[in-house]
């Protein structure tokens, strides 16, 4: 199946590959095959499929990825500007999903 | 429970669990479908079989449960307050410390002989795996993304192909989530239902209960009909529709719901038909850019670029349209 595209060029990932140890954690985590590692070090190969989960970042032992983490989600969004951010999530998203 | 007991868990789902799995769906007892966190046993496990981590919430826990059908397992079920693997990793309550906590309090250490944790892939957005096993001495293995996967994956050697590490949004996945949207927005399409219906008796001579179901009637499902458009036309067309922006797919599935009820004369007069092109596409719209959020998809920078746009233009038209709307009542 066709890889479906949200929004280009607006996500916050970046990678320092001079950190980079080459170990594979990121290529393995990311849901969208954001990144790809050769010879040692990894690249972001597909940056506009990153939808900013935070899986690479957080799991990247040498600390070379940053991506300000959130979900993508508009009535979330709403919510954080009318204050009701802290709320348990009630949303559509999150319980349904298995 | 404290922690040691260990609970038995079939791979086979009864019939309460697949009606459960059904109501969920449609949003009822979402908040309070969980099971007691902690390790339980699939088949006959021993001490060196492999442990699968998922979360409490229930539907989480049966889809697992239900792959593992023929298999000696542990399953260790975190303590998610009830919600699925992936949307708690984001909160965090799917993480590090709570596994880390999970591992102690169930004594794991005693239960198997290896140190390895088999961790839904969707988990590593709140699961650091370096930091698991610097804490507990157990080494995270990052399963597939799809529990159907799990014995492809364990055959494989426990690698994954990149089919199984790469997260879809198939028609089915986006139609299994319309139902629960429906629920979500009721009481508020309700009262807009309501709105039209009971203003449609307004005109020029004061008020008529004849133009309320007349009109009132077509105004109501005119409403609604945008509704469809926006929640679950438009994630059923997801592909097909133009653009990248969710609001824009939208727009356009009520821009054409809009023109084809135009067409079948059920949008009133001239000046009321304008109004309902404007109302439609933009109740269309704002539906649709709400379905942000139950994508797998779409990112934070990414939805609030679209918002910036969006949300003004579904305004305005909405406000144009109701407009025109009474307007025409009055013409």
């Amino acid at each position: 199946m066709r890889k479906q595209r949200y929004i280009r060029n607006v996500a916050t990932l970046k990678l320092e590959v001079d950190k980079c140890s080459g170990c594979g954690m990121c290529a393995t985590v990311c849901p969208h095959r954001v990144f790809e590692v050769a010879d040692g070090k990894a690249a972001i190969v597909d940056r506009d499929a990153c939808m900013e989960c935070g899986a690479c970042s957080l799991n990247c032992p040498a600390e070379a990825i940053t991506v300000k983490p959130g979900v993508g989600c508009a009535v979330a969004v709403f919510r954080a500007i009318f204050g009701r951010g802290k709320g348990g999530c009630d949303c559509n998203c999150c319980n349904t999903n298995e | 429970m404290d922690g040691r007991e260990i609970q038995r868990a079939s791979s086979q789902l009864s019939r309460a669990d697949r009606l459960g799995g059904f109501k969920v769906r449609w949003a009822m007892g979402r908040m309070k479908y969980t099971i007691e966190p902690g390790l339980y046993a699939i088949g006959n496990p021993g001490g060196e079989a492999p442990v699968f981590v998922t979360a409490n919430y229930k539907l989480s826990f049966d889809t697992l449960r239900k792959e593992l059908g023929g298999l000696d397992g542990w399953i260790l079920a975190l303590d998610t307050k009830g919600i699925n693997v992936w949307c708690a990793a984001g909160k965090g309550t799917f993480g590090t410390d709570e596994l880390v906590r999970r591992i102690e309090l169930t004594e794991l250490n005693k239960v198997v002989s290896h140190r390895k944790l088999i961790v839904p892939q969707l988990g590593a957005v709140g699961v650091a795996a370096h930091e698991v096993k610097k804490r507990s001495g157990f080494s995270v293995v990052y399963g597939p993304v799809r529990a159907k996967d799990i014995k492809a994956f364990l055959e494989a050697g426990m690698t994954a192909s990149e089919q199984m590490r790469q997260v879809r949004f198939s028609l089915y996945d986006r139609l299994v989530l319309t139902p629960v949207e429906f629920v979500m927005v009721g009481k508020k399409l309700v009262l807009i239902m309501a709105a039209f219906f009971i203003l449609s008796g307004l005109n020029s001579k004061g008020y008529s209960t004849d133009l309320v179901l007349s009109v009132g009637s077509r105004s109501a499902a005119n409403v609604f009909a945008a509704f469809l458009a926006g929640a679950v036309i438009s994630p059923a067309l997801l592909p097909l529709l133009p653009g990248r922006s969710f609001s824009f797919k939208g727009f356009c599935a009520g821009l054409v719901i809009a023109i084809v009820l135009a067409l079948s004369q059920l949008t009133g007069g001239r000046i009321e038909t304008v109004g309902w092109l404007f109302l439609i596409a933009a109740l269309s719209s704002f539906a649709m850019m709400n379905f942000t959020g139950a994508s797998t998809y779409t990112s934070l920078s990414g939805v609030k670029k679209e918002m910036t746009i969006a949300v003004p233009v579904q305004l305005t038209a909405a406000i144009i349209g109701t407009g025109l709307w009474l307007t025409s009542r009055f013409s």
